[in-house]
């Protein structure tokens, strides 16, 4: 068994936005080993991207405990042992691809105390950039736009990605296509990832492992290991085996009301 | 050339020639009117007689022009500089805020006319109340648009920063002041002519030189001919100042376009 890279403890976590504060997760336990493609499946509202920004340190939790890679959340975050994909891209307007990708190196000098795994040209070769070093992002379409968001999040070389719907907000085409790439690139790195998405065929393409949450508060359900073979071609989406797992998830989001 | 709706020479030819056109045509309609009517020259002076006196009192009107120059491009530098830095102090700390901003409401809504004289009591007759009132005049456009700049940063590229663990001083060097910078020059634009006014008014009370000084005496001396000259000039002034503004701003903020 691999060693355990993010492992959630009865985790809880609500809001106190108004009178009444709103239970985002309820007694969340939850466990990603190193190397693993593990999703969060549920509907929107469930609280899952919560749980990813409480493993990145961006919100703290009400109750219970998060370590990554052996320490707190904290830490990782401080040692940069996770990159972050957003739904949005949120990239710099004013920074070309390059100068985007480049971005985490130069926050708190970090380029100048380390060794960077990866030039950021080539790690917009890997997202398939090649040649758009010098495009501003309104130059470049959504799913570029979040291709080199990618890159970004890579540029340090982190053990973890964490992503929040990376393409949730792509039209189809685009998200089979980057899909294709995430794994790719999943296989390149050796990164484990950990990724959060509310399309069930999705969860099954991409992952190793998918923990089904139910609705607010969200609460991991059932955890369901994908055993499809790797690695996967788009056309393993028309086998008997994917459609038995994407039924059974839908059957496992059913129970959840 | 066929396509001409967007070359170079069309742009020229709308953007300039165009207003130019307008221009040339309101002043034929005014030689016309007070030619029709027969308006006095103390009343309504010929458009030829306003150029020959531009032409004849060029020294005098040089003379005058440079104090004013001086005054407003000191009043618009000290007014932005100090609401770029209120608004800065303003972001980071909300009790600031919440302190200030009435306050400064408050000011914004004292009549310049009224401050003038007070200014010029507290400051004696030299430069100091001209430069504080154009500086009065162009810190509240530059202060409103300066605050809600800098929080229009993108929400995730702050996410970003955050997991990146950025300091403050970086957040606003990476994201806060470049996401400010089409927000602060809608701003300047607004001062770059009103800090022109700000100095003309103060040069009103308590001076014996500067456009605004000439404008009055011109005024008194029914020498109408000289006064739309100076007033000409305080136009071509505060047009420059607009369009050495607009020119930066096209230099340095090329990813709004």
């Amino acid at each position: 068994m691999a060693p355990v890279e993010i492992a959630c403890h009865d985790v809880s976590m609500a809001f106190a936005t108004g009178a009444q504060p709103v239970q985002a997760l309820a007694g969340v336990d939850l466990e990603v080993e190193r190397g693993d493609f593990v999703s969060l499946l549920g509907p929107s509202g469930c609280g899952k991207s919560t749980l990813l920004r409480l493993i990145a340190d961006v919100l703290q939790p009400t109750s219970g405990s998060i370590e990554v890679r052996g320490g707190t959340a904290m830490r990782a975050r401080l040692a940069r042992e996770f990159g972050f994909v957003f739904q949005h891209p949120g990239l710099l307007l004013w920074r070309t691809a390059r100068a985007n990708v480049s971005l985490p190196l130069e926050v708190g000098g970090w380029g100048r105390h380390h060794d960077p795994p990866h030039q950021p040209d080539d790690l917009l070769a890997l997202v398939g950039l090649k040649g758009f070093e010098d495009a501003y992002p309104r130059q470049l379409s959504g799913g570029m736009q979040q291709r080199v968001s990618i890159a970004r999040a890579l540029v340090t070389g982190p053990p973890i990605l964490l992503m929040d719907e990376p393409f949730g907000a792509l039209d189809e085409i685009t998200r089979d296509h980057l899909n294709q790439e995430l794994l790719r690139i999943w296989a390149a790195t050796g990164t484990t990832i950990l990724f959060v998405t509310h399309s069930i065929p999705e969860a099954v393409y991409l992952s190793n492992r998918v923990f089904v949450f139910t609705p607010r508060p969200g609460r991991v359900l059932s955890q369901v290991r994908i055993d499809l073979p790797s690695p996967r071609e788009p056309s393993v989406k028309d086998t008997p085996e994917f459609v038995k797992h994407t039924a059974a998830l839908r059957r496992a989001l059913a129970q959840g009301g | 050339m066929p396509t001409a709706g967007r070359s170079p020479r069309a742009v020229l030819l709308r953007r300039i020639l165009l207003p130019l056109t307008v221009i040339a045509g309101l002043v034929i309609v005014w030689d016309l009117t007070i030619r029709a009517l027969a308006v006095p020259a103390y009343m309504v002076p010929a458009p030829a007689a306003v150029a020959r006196a531009l032409v004849k009192e060029r020294a005098m009107l040089l003379d005058n022009a440079i104090p004013t120059i001086l005054e407003s491009l000191g009043g618009f530098a000290l007014g932005n500089l100090v609401a770029i830095a209120a608004a800065l102090a303003f972001v980071h700390n909300k009790m600031l805020e919440r302190a200030l901003y009435p306050v400064a409401v408050a000011v914004r809504t004292l009549p310049i006319v009224a401050i003038a004289p007070i200014l010029v009591l507290l400051l004696g007759n030299g430069y100091a109340p001209k430069v504080a009132i154009a500086a009065l005049i162009t810190f509240f456009p530059t202060l409103v648009n300066m605050v809600e700049g800098l929080e229009s940063a993108d929400v995730q590229a702050m996410e970003l920063m955050h997991v990146l663990s950025a300091s403050p001083s970086e957040i606003v060097r990476y994201v806060r002041w470049p996401s400010s910078l089409p927000y602060l020059f809608s701003a300047m634009r607004i001062a770059s002519t009103s800090s022109v006014l700000g100095a003309l008014v103060a040069e009103w009370i308590g001076t014996n030189k500067g456009l605004g000084y000439l404008i009055v005496l011109t005024t008194y001396d029914f020498r109408t001919a000289l006064l739309y000259a100076a007033m000409v000039v305080t136009s071509a002034l505060a047009l420059l100042f607009f369009f050495l503004v607009s020119i930066l701003e096209s230099l340095l903020v090329r990813w709004e376009r």
